[in-house]
This record gives C-alpha cells, structure tokens and sequence, in this order.
C-alpha cells in the first residue's frame, strides 16, 4: 500500500509514507481518476475502479474527516505501546485512511463505542521513529476535531 | 466441464508438532486421503500443494520426496489463509477441465507459536517506516475487530453475541478429536478473556498451529472404478474470488463483498440455495469474523446475525440449533494452520455428507449439502458447495 517516503539530501524530518507531505502543513496527498475513484497514493499506475490507465491527477486531500470503525489494540509487536485506537477514517474526498486515534480514551471507546462513529477528527503529527540516516520519522494521527 | 467427486480424504489432528518437518506432516495426511480414497501414489496424476510460510521452498515437491516421486506434474500455491482451498479448487479443475482423472490436493503449514499475523506490504527496508502501530493496525486482530464494529455501528450488535460464537465454536470442538483445542468455555470466559484487539478477546481468536490435510479427486470414470460402490460427493460449485473494488478496501481490506459474490456464484454454479445447505464450515479466524459471515453466506438476512445466534443458528441440531456452522469447532477451536485449513474444512463437510466415522460424534443428521467457505486477507475468497 504505502511505498517508503522519498529521501532527501537535507538532515530534517521526513515523511513515513509517500501519501503523507510535511510542506507547505502536514497533509494528505492522493490522486483522483475521472470516473470519481480517489487513492491515497500520488503516483497511481491506473485506477483499478475502472481499469483506466494513469498517471492519475494528484490532489491533496483535506485534514478533517470522520470516524467510520475502530479498534482498541491490547496487542502489538515488542516497542508499540498499547492498548492504542486503530480507526479508519473517511475523508471528504472519497477516500479512506487507516490511522492512529490520539486524545481518544481506549477503555472509554470500548465502553462507549458508538459515541466514536462519525466523530469528527483532524490530522496531527508526531515524531515516530528516527531512521537510519539519523533524520525524524514524521507519522501522522488523528484526534477530536477542535471545531 | 465434467463431474468432480470427493475420492478421499485425510487430516492429521491439528496442534504443535515442533519434532516434525512440513513435508512430514503433509506426507502424513495425503497417505491416510490415499487410503480413504483406495488409491495408491501412482494412480495421481497431478498434484496441488498449498502451503503458505514455506512458498517458496517447494513443498509439494518435497511431500512426494516422502511417498512417492512419480514424476507427475506439482503444483504450489499460495492464497493467504485460501491457500489450502485454492489448492483444492485447481485439483478440481484439473479433473473437471478433462485433463486428468485423479488428482490430489495437500494443504500443509507449521506456524509454531507465531503470534500477530500481517504481512509486511511496506516493502520498507528501514524499519524506521515500518507503519504498524504507527499508523494505527494493519494486522488481522484489527482488521477483523473493524468488522465487528462496523456490525455493531450498522446493527447495534453486542458483544455478548459475538462472544457466543466462539463458545458455540468451543463446545462443539469437544466432540472433535482432530480438534487443537477441546475445552468448553462459558460466555462468562470470553467475555472477560485477556481483550487482543477490541472487540475480539483472546478466545475470539483462532489459535496458531501446525496441521495438515488432504483431499483425493477423481472423474465419473474413475470414480467407478475405485469407489466401489461407496458413495462420494460431488464437487457442485468451487468459486474463487479476489477483492472487488470498494469504498474503503484499499485503507481496510473488506471481508465481505468478495464473500458474497462468491457465495452468489456458488449457490448458482451448484443450483442450491441457502436453504438447502445442512452444514457450513466458515472462516471463523475472529468471532467478528463469523459474525458478518453468517449475513455474507446468506444463512441469514441482513442485520440478522444477533437474532440468528440468539435462536440457536449455527449450533448444532444435537445442541437444540439449526443452520449448524463450524461444527468442527472451527478455527477458533479446531485451529488454523493456514494452508492446511481449507483441505481441512473439505474432509469437515466431506465426512457428514459420507456419514464418516470420522464425524461420528458430531454427524450433522440428513446432510446431503455442505458448503465450506475461506477468506485469505489481501484477499482471495473459496466457497465449494459438496452434495450427495
């Protein structure tokens, strides 16, 4: 799904995906086909709704979207904290993304899951990893929309 | 295309067998599917291995290195958790498309005590932009906890009726000795189990394990030569499917338009309905899993799988259900070693339909109609329809 971010010359953050931009903000990229079907993903080799071959036009995609399901992780590989909210979130472009919920309660979620569904979250940012050249891993998350 | 019948079949209790090779444990089970089916390894004609964690090591090649190296022509595949069934489907189309008249299919895997299941799909060799955990889960626990919560977001599902699927699953498993797991537990165990990915707990999870199964199938011709006179089933319907495009599948795979248009085409191919199936063997690899599973199978309508479970659907007849699904124990009970599942539900549905001995203590009563269904992630769906 994701490929590995370009890599630079310059010693700052990047990217953890290539569908993620920290400039000019933090945000989303995708591309987007005639008939209507968006992929997060900038660089499409065809769209595989309609079979049309690309390259697809790129379009940023907004940073506020909605809910659609969650899960509360108890479980993870060694060096991921848990529990934590895995939530697919639906974006107004037409396109789905799998994310990190932060500032959302995981033992509230579970009790009180339908409270979840259609809240409106935002993008946010953080700092996951540090690469092998030295450079921040910038990841992206989601968290309760502030307006 | 021509009749395909059920010859043989064979399967090694499911577990740990640490001591042991893969090919091993294939070998073991094609020889007891040889037996069954009265055949030797020189009356196969071709050979289908599925085996998914040792893709690409050759494994069918190495499962006649043990019992018979005939020269025929073998085939690996590799389909997720399909694989096993895959393999399945090509035997069968080998005999059905005219070109063979007997051929086999293994489906093996040794998973030892593998834990979280997910294929790295990052292609990423700095572990740095690794995305699990990062970007919320990839792995199957919250795949298939998403689609429990998007039954629960559409229906108003509990999670008590999830939890009652897997001790559905775990009771019937106690009269399955080739079972992993044979303990009964009570609704009050799962639901307060250690949580994995709400809202499976850990009993909501199928084991990892080791295991192997095998099926022998033959054309008409054949049939009546070695069956002599014992009756088999028919291969009414073998569907295969991958993942339409959908909404949402690209950020989290669905598990189930790919199910229902395969479960559409096989009612059709086998000219069954719903109505007619007297026991189904489904993909339970999470309760949540069977959940959506029972509407996608048309076992019920839907929004109907709470009210299904609560009138005993997919319980055993014996048990005071009706519909009766994973009488096996399923994969929550039975296990899932991945490629060796799909064969596995084969020789499931294939023993009640031959009233096998195999069965005995769980025959479903009258079944002249199975169905057994697999989904790998990625995602690849099997359904075959088996009749006598």
């Amino acid at each position: 799904m994701a490929e590995q971010a370009q890599t630079g010359t310059d010693g700052g953050p990047r990217p953890i995906v290539a569908y993620f931009k920290l400039d000019p903000k933090p945000h989303l990229v995708g591309s987007r086909c005639a008939c209507g079907a968006v992929y997060l993903d900038p660089n499409r080799v065809a769209c595989s709704k309609c079979g049309a071959s690309g390259p697809l036009p790129q379009i940023d995609i907004s940073t506020k979207g909605k809910v659609y399901v969650f899960s509360v992780i108890h479980q993870s590989f060694p060096g991921i904290k848990t529990p934590y909210v895995s939530a697919i979130v639906d974006l107004p472009e037409g396109v789905s993304v799998r994310t990190s919920l932060f500032d959302v309660d995981p033992e509230q979620a579970q009790k009180e899951p339908q409270k979840i569904f259609d809240l409106p979250v935002e993008l946010t940012t953080y700092v996951a990893a540090k690469d092998r050249e030295g450079h921040d891993v910038v990841a992206f998350a989601f968290k309760p929309a502030q307006n | 295309m021509r009749n395909v019948y059920v010859l043989g079949t064979g399967m090694i209790k499911f577990g740990r067998y640490p001591e042991r090779t893969v090919p091993q444990l294939g070998a073991e089970a094609a020889i007891i599917a040889l037996k069954d089916a009265g055949v030797t390894i020189k009356d196969i004609e071709i050979f289908i291995s599925g085996n998914l964690f040792q893709a690409n090591a050759m494994v069918g090649q190495r499962i006649l290195q043990q019992i018979g190296q005939t020269g025929i022509p073998v085939v690996n595949v590799t389909n997720a958790c399909a694989t096993g069934s895959t393999a399945f489907r090509e035997a069968y189309i080998a005999v059905a498309s005219g070109m063979y008249d007997v051929s086999l299919a293994v489906g093996s895997e040794q998973m030892g005590k593998a834990g979280l299941l997910g294929a790295n799909r990052d292609g990423v060799t700095d572990p740095a932009y690794n995305t699990e955990g990062k970007l919320g889960s990839g792995l199957m626990p919250a795949v298939f906890g998403q689609a429990g919560i998007e039954h629960m977001r559409k229906y108003g599902t509990t999670l008590a009726h999830m939890a009652k699927i897997s001790v559905k699953s775990h009771k019937h498993a106690t009269k399955n000795p080739f079972s992993q797991y044979r303990n009964e537990v009570t609704l009050d165990d799962v639901m307060h189990s250690r949580m994995i990915a709400y809202p499976n707990t850990l009993y909501m999870c199928c084991p990892t394990g080791d295991g192997a199964a095998a099926a022998v199938l033959v054309s008409e011709n054949k049939l009546r030569q070695f069956a002599g006179g014992r009756k088999r089933p028919k291969v009414a319907a073998a569907v295969l499917t991958s993942d339409p495009w959908t909404e949402r599948d690209l950020a989290w795979p669905d598990v189930s338009t790919l199910t229902r248009r395969a479960a559409k085409q096989a009612f059709e191919m086998a000219g069954v309905g719903p109505e007619d199936i007297a026991l189904t063997e489904l993909h339970d690899c999470f309760a949540t899993a069977e959940l959506v599973h029972y509407e996608n199978l048309q076992l019920c309508g839907d929004g109907e799988a709470a009210k299904f479970i609560d009138e005993g659907g997919g319980m055993h007849p014996a048990l005071g259900g009706h519909s009766p699904v994973n009488v096996s124990g399923g994969l929550l009970s039975k296990g899932h070693p991945l490629g060796a599942t799909g064969v596995a539900n084969i020789c499931e549905i294939t023993w009640h339909l031959t009233q096998d001995e195999r069965a005995k203590e769980r025959q479903v009563p009258d079944a002249k109609v199975g169905m057994a269904h697999v989904i790998g992630l990625g995602s690849a769906c099997t359904i075959h329809i088996l009749t006598i």
